[in-house]
């Protein structure tokens, strides 16, 4: 079996943001890090292969080269196989085409299971594993709690509205993990060593043969949200009551 | 002049609010760029929601009951709603930012060649959709520059549309969707049993966080039920099996602004904020005055939260007599 896992990078959530000057995306020199969901993703793949002898897993990074370091240090040296660098700008890229090079991806490699994470924590689209299913009209099983695999299936749990959901997907399918799927293993010292020497290709977009590499969706500005200011602290229960009845007419 | 087909939300044969949260979004963009809006109405014996859909003002409510399409397989679903804009030449296709529209739509949008925008906000003054990215620290206009469009909207940030009377005909569609959800088999739905309000449709949510462990029910409940609340949750509080993962609110559970919140237990992370921070009224109880999450509540009280909400649950109770 052949599983193919992302690893995107993306601001770090403590990070202070700032607007940049064309007003499009924000100012590059913040900290990056592993996109959460990639993690789990990630850890995925490493337990289905661990319970599947000779499955080979692949970590897929888009962007530009400091994605490598992530694709390095978040997915081969906790132990994934080797590594694929799309080299593109992240700012002409948007979910649909971030897809369609997956898809391109997926036509080299013929994976048995594409990972993603169900949202990358910048952007917050929760779009690229769906557009991909679609685009290779594979079966999808998004927000995945719980993966099994065997005899050519997944049967995958997801965390929906209103409760928890039970699939049975036939291979070849695109998983997005949730949070609570797993708890992300550490990189350990001997995996970070190892990871330098895997094997990492570099391919272009131009190397993938889609049809299209346009965009379909462009950020024109970003603002800044109207914040909140902070209200009173009462001093008990009662004033509390009090507010809220008389105040705020809320109860 | 646009037409636009607009995705209900329905569970177990009862339209969800949602819908016409989705609704307010689809009547503004008709008002802007001219049109009309339709409904599609994907299911198996779905006929009421059908009917309670007809006083809305669409040119038509489109059915397609099927027992295949009986649970949301995004692969089925997706197709049938391609297949039905289509043939009715709808250009933009929009539905709620729920966990069934997430799954869907994007499989949609490939399906029309359409562009996407997520989780939509608001329709700018320039025709641009605004969404929240990095968690609601920011928020993003962006534009579809395809001709066809599919857009999920975020309920929370509409208010849900009235009806407007007359009785739009229902139209039947053939649906074959079994090719597409063929390699897809439902095995089960775990469904949280509860009599309190949806949290996307209820007034008031007393939520709850890590900081209430194994009592989260014990102090939730009785506040919830003097108030006629739904109950929310932090990711921790989930993560630690204190309440079930339907009750998560946050970035990356549900946004939710009801007119009055309680976050209780729960620090206030921005994660957490994601969801709820346009809330009407925030109340926090946290024994800690040092938490964010008292630079957004308008009250905020600093105490024990298994003495204070207690007491505080037998005053209201007192004064509803
Ligand atoms: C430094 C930097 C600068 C950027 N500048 C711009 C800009 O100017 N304008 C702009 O519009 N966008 C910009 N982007 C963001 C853009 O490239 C987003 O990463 C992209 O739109 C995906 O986010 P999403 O919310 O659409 O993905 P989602 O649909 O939320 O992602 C779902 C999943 O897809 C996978 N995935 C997504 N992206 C990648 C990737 N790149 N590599 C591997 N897997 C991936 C992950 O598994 C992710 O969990 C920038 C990003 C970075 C890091
Ligand atoms: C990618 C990503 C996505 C995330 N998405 C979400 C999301 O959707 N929703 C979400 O909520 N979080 C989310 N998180 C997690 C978030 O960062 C926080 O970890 C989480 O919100 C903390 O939950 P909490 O406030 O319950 O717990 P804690 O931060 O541990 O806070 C517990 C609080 O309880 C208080 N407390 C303890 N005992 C008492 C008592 N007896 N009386 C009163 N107060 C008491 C403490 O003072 C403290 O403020 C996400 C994180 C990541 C990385």
């Amino acid at each position: 079996m052949k599983i193919l896992v992302s690893a995107k990078r993306v601001s770090d959530p403590n990070a202070k943001l700032a607007i940049a000057k064309d007003g499009k995306w924000i100012e590059g020199d913040v900290e990056y890090i592993l996109n959460p969901f990639c993690e789990n993703a990630i850890e995925a793949a490493l337990q289905i292969a661990e319970a599947n002898d000779g499955t080979e897993t692949v970590a897929i990074g888009i962007g530009d080269d400091e994605t490598a370091r992530f694709i390095r240090q978040g997915a081969l040296a906790r132990g994934i196989d080797r590594g694929i660098l799309v080299s593109a700008e992240e700012e002409t890229i948007d979910s649909d085409l971030i897809a369609r090079i997956y898809a391109g991806v997926v036509h080299r490699e013929s994976p048995d299971i594409v990972l993603l994470g169900k949202q990358a924590i910048d952007g917050d689209s929760n779009q690229v594993g769906q557009l991909l299913a679609e685009y290779l009209g594979w079966p999808q099983a998004t927000f995945a709690s719980k993966i099994e695999v065997a005899d050519g299936k997944a049967i995958v749990t997801r965390e929906v509205d209103g409760g928890l959901e039970t699939l049975e997907v036939t291979l070849p399918a695109v998983i997005t993990a949730d949070l609570r799927l797993n708890e992300p293993r550490f990189a350990s010292l001997a995996g970070i060593m190892k990871a330098k020497k895997k094997p990492f290709d570099e391919l272009e977009i131009d190397d993938l043969d889609l049809d299209d590499t346009g965009t379909k969706v462009q950020v024109v500005g970003l603002t800044t949200p109207s914040g909140r200011k902070a209200g009173v602290i009462v001093k008990d229960v009662e004033e509390l009551v009090q507010k809220l009845r008389s105040e705020a007419r809320a109860i | 002049m646009s037409k636009v087909l607009i995705l209900a939300e329905h569970d177990k044969g009862a339209l969800k609010k949602v819908t016409l949260n989705t609704l307010a979004f689809a009547r503004q963009y008709v008002a802007k760029f001219g049109g009309s809006y339709d409904f599609a109405v994907l299911g198996h014996n779905v006929g009421a929601v059908a009917t309670a859909l007809q006083g809305f003002g669409a040119g038509a409510v489109h059915v397609a009951d099927h027992a295949d399409l009986a649970h949301p397989i995004a692969s089925a679903w997706g197709k049938v709603l391609a297949d039905l804009a289509k043939s009715i030449g709808a250009d933009v296709v929009v539905g709620p930012a729920s966990t069934t529209g997430k799954d869907v739509l994007p499989r949609t949008a490939v399906r029309l060649g359409a562009g996407m925008a997520s989780d939509i906000i608001a329709l700018t003054d320039s025709g641009a959709f605004a969404r929240p990215m990095w968690a609601g620290n920011l928020t993003g206009n962006v534009k579809i520059s395809t001709a066809n469009k599919v857009i999920s909207v975020r309920a929370s940030a509409f208010d849900a549309a009235e009806a407007t009377g007359g009785s739009s005909p229902i139209q039947a569609v053939a649906a074959d969707p079994a090719l597409a959800g063929s390699r897809v088999k439902f095995v089960s739905f775990d469904g949280v049993q509860s009599s309190r309000p949806d949290l996307a449709e209820a007034a008031i949510i007393v939520a709850g966080g890590r900081g209430l462990k194994d009592r989260f029910g014990a102090v939730t409940e009785p506040l919830a039920d003097v108030l006629g609340a739904a109950i929310g949750a932090s990711r921790a509080a989930v993560d630690d099996g204190f309440a079930p993962n339907d009750y998560q609110i946050g970035q990356t559970g549900k946004v939710v602004a009801p007119q009055l919140y309680f976050a209780i237990a729960i620090s206030g992370a921005v994660q957490h904020l994601a969801g709820m921070k346009n809330s009407k009224v925030i109340v926090a109880i946290n024994k800690n005055a040092d938490e964010p999450i008292f630079k957004v509540a308008d009250y905020g009280l600093v105490a024990d939260a298994f003495v204070a909400v207690p007491e505080l649950t037998a005053q209201i109770k007192a004064l509803r007599g």
